[in-house]
């Protein structure tokens, strides 16, 4: 008897064979990394996406992501600086500012990315499938870039000052600052993915968050330093989680500030829980909203 | 989770999906709040909409009731309905837009959804960012895409304005870029839903043939919904008619268009008309059809060779001078085939019946089934509206398969048989 070898044949297609499995029941807790990870490329260009795409058709192009900072730093600095004297425990005021800004203006980015991730999709959610994560992951790190950008004047600014001598003593806790990075991203990105979750149902807090930001913004040593809230308040001040991360950041570049890890890990708890919570909230949301949206 | 068979790429279980109807939330706290209180205090619903059965207030309605499916590898399979019959429900959850309420499924590979053309496109980038950035979107790596990319702009027909931003191409354009990404995707299953409605009739056609080569060649399954059965017809080995959520039909192409466009007097050799029950539908008072049979028949199926004799009566509305008639006959499709034509039939007075029998000479059909409709006009209405569109559509016949010269004649031939050509050198 004569045996056919069938395996010769040099092309072989390769046929994906995974089996997905798709039903009525959800776990409570179902992010699936590796497929976020499958969709590196769509992250990826979306980013690219959104890079190309917010500035065109102006003149002065990508060069605007470093000149909104700087601007309403000015702004700052003459408002809050100047007309109303706010001390800065002896820093300069412009570099004061401008940290508290840029920070501030990446946790709000990051922020108001996650809460639009289901209303300002929902074409493209509706027609087709991919982890819905990927658009706020996206825009975390469309976010990062233009905080790497702002951050690297920032640095560049503070060397210039620390040279002719002005009252900046940058130190070890600039290692901190990836942590305190990461960490912003990761509330602003939490509290966005709650908000976006309740907002499929009820638009009203659409309107709410953006008075909500800005409220949050005073209640944030952004515009002031700690030094300045009267003693007995300001473990209640701490308490709000962006306050540590702000006040470290600058307590790491400018020399000057109230640094505590007590405050700080408070802060990261915070963090992860509401990221927590978000995540579980978004999971539930995204398998159906697309029908009550 | 039960076991799917080898060749098997898509298996649906007790596929269910239920809407609520009526409160679907109100979209504010403030109402929803109100809504609860109400209905705490065993009150109407202030947000109900007036005059709501009480079935529909948070009631529920089932989109997709029950679906057991299982498509294999390499299989093109149609879907056809009515609107609501929940055929882009059924794609939607393949697709993973949304999820079932009951049941599940699962599927072999990765699905493709086209359930619209050009999904994510940004009207600032070039075409050839988009092409990246929508297959991505459609779950394509960037080295798939990079291997690829020369085809589908060949494809598109646009390589001319492939560096333009997309905000500058006309629709034709546009659309053809987008189809021509989803139909070299690598997924193993390709969904789409009346994706085809828009384009020109060549590029249709071209999209169409590359759709079934990928199928017959590389084993892709196709999974497509349309309300065009000459695609349907044209794409698929395989259909599925949908009718309130749930599988009627599966199985043969013709068969399922047959079971989807057939009313329910197919089997009919005769039939009365009760005009109460027309009369208003029916915009022309010339007269009111009552009665039509084939005479001497008690089947509507002819044989080749068979003459038709038809028989009409109706009850005149208004003094008639000159009555023309024309019956129009269709396919199956629906597509108008032929007409016989009547002319200055019949006269008569306000209230008298009137009845006529006509011969017609039906050999010119292939098999098949044929739709037909009277349409009475006279020369003092020409222009009146057909006696009935629906309500009075005309009696069905089949006729049966017959040989032409030497070989049975192929129901794609067409439906017509116009006779042998001549030579003539």
């Amino acid at each position: 008897m004569i045996k056919f070898n069938t395996d010769f044949d040099s092309e072989v297609k390769l046929v994906n064979n995974d089996i997905t499995y798709v039903s009525s029941k959800h776990k409570l807790f179902n992010v699936n990394l590796k497929e976020i990870w499958q969709y590196r490329d769509l992250i990826l260009l979306f980013v690219k996406r959104d890079l190309t795409t917010s500035y065109k058709q102006t003149i002065l192009g990508p060069l605007w992501i470093l000149i909104n900072p700087l601007l309403s730093t000015t702004v700052f600095t003459v408002i809050f600086g100047i007309i109303a004297g706010i001390p800065t425990d002896g820093m300069p005021q412009f570099l004061f500012y401008m940290s508290g800004n840029i920070l501030w203006g990446f946790f709000s980015s990051c922020l108001n990315r996650g809460s639009g991730t289901f209303l300002g999709n929902v074409r493209l959610f509706g027609k087709v499938y991919f982890p819905r994560l990927v658009m706020p992951i996206s825009g975390i790190i469309y976010n990062l870039v233009n905080f790497f950008l702002q951050t690297s004047v920032f640095v560049i600014l503070v060397i210039v000052y620390a040279v002719i001598g002005a009252n900046v003593h940058p130190n070890w806790l600039i290692a901190l600052t990836p942590l305190l990075v990461l960490q912003t991203a990761m509330l602003g990105t939490g509290m966005g993915l709650i908000i976006s979750s309740i907002t499929t149902k009820y638009r009203d807090l659409n309107v709410l968050v953006g008075f909500g930001v800005s409220l949050l913004m005073y209640i944030t040593p952004v515009v002031y330093p700690i030094s300045q809230v009267p003693v007995n308040f300001r473990w209640l001040m701490l308490l709000n989680p962006v306050a540590p991360i702000v006040e470290t950041y600058r307590c790491a570049f400018l020399g000057r500030g109230s640094f505590e890890w007590p405050f700080l890990l408070i802060s990261l708890a915070v963090t992860a829980g509401l990221l927590f919570w978000g995540v579980v909230v978004f999971n539930k949301v995204e398998k159906n909203f697309i029908d009550t949206v | 989770m039960l076991e799917m068979r080898e060749n098997c790429v898509i298996k649906t279980e007790h596929l269910s999906k239920e809407y609520r109807l009526g409160v679907i939330g109100t979209g504010t706290l403030r109402r929803d709040l109100q809504s609860w209180y109400a209905k705490r205090r065993g009150r109407e619903d202030p947000n109900s909409i007036i005059g709501t059965p009480d079935y529909e207030k948070g009631d529920s309605f089932l989109a997709l009731d029950d679906v057991n499916i299982e498509i294999n590898r390499g299989e093109r399979v149609g879907i056809i309905g009515a609107n609501g019959a929940g055929k882009s429900t059924l794609l939607k959850l393949l697709s993973r837009v949304t999820s079932p309420t009951d049941g599940s499924f699962q599927f072999r590979g990765r699905i493709a959804s086209m359930l619209e053309v050009g999904t994510g496109f940004h009207a600032e980038l070039t075409g050839r960012e988009n092409i990246y950035l929508n297959g991505a979107i459609l779950g394509m790596n960037r080295s798939e895409v990079s291997a690829k990319i020369d085809d589908i702009i060949s494809f598109s027909e646009c390589e001319k304005f492939i560096d333009t931003p997309v905000k500058r191409y006309s629709s034709g354009m546009f659309v053809k870029l987008a189809f021509s990404v989803a139909a070299h995707l690598d997924a193993e299953i390709m969904i789409m839903d009346e994706v085809l409605a828009v384009g020109d009739m060549r590029f249709q056609r071209k999209c169409l043939k590359k759709m079934r080569e990928l199928a017959e060649q590389e084993e892709r399954t196709v999974l497509y919904v349309s309300h065009n059965m000459s695609t349907i017809q044209e794409l698929c080995n395989r259909c599925i008619v949908l009718e309130q959520g749930k599988v009627i039909f599966d199985g043969d192409v013709d068969e399922a268009i047959k079971c989807y466009l057939g009313g329910e007097n197919d089997e009919f050799f005769s039939a009365e008309y009760e005009d109460d029950k027309y009369k208003d539908k029916v915009n022309n008072n010339l007269l009111c059809l009552e009665r039509v049979k084939y005479n001497g028949r008690t089947t509507n199926i002819f044989y080749p060779g068979e003459k038709m004799l038809l028989q009409l009566e109706w009850k005149n509305l208004m003094d008639i001078d000159n009555l023309n008639l024309r019956i129009e006959v269709y396919d199956y499709r629906r597509y108008p085939i032929t007409s016989f034509l009547a002319e200055n039939i019949y006269k008569g007075k306000s209230g008298e019946n009137g009845s006529l029998r006509l011969g017609l000479d039906i050999d010119m059909l292939t098999q098949g089934v044929y739709y037909t409709r009277y349409v009475f006009t006279s020369s003092l209405k020409p222009d009146a509206e057909p006696e009935t569109v629906e309500a009075a559509s005309g009696l069905v016949f089949r006729k049966t398969r017959r040989n032409v010269g030497s070989q049975p004649w192929k129901k794609s031939w067409g439906s017509v048989v116009l006779g042998e050509a001549e030579i003539i050198e």
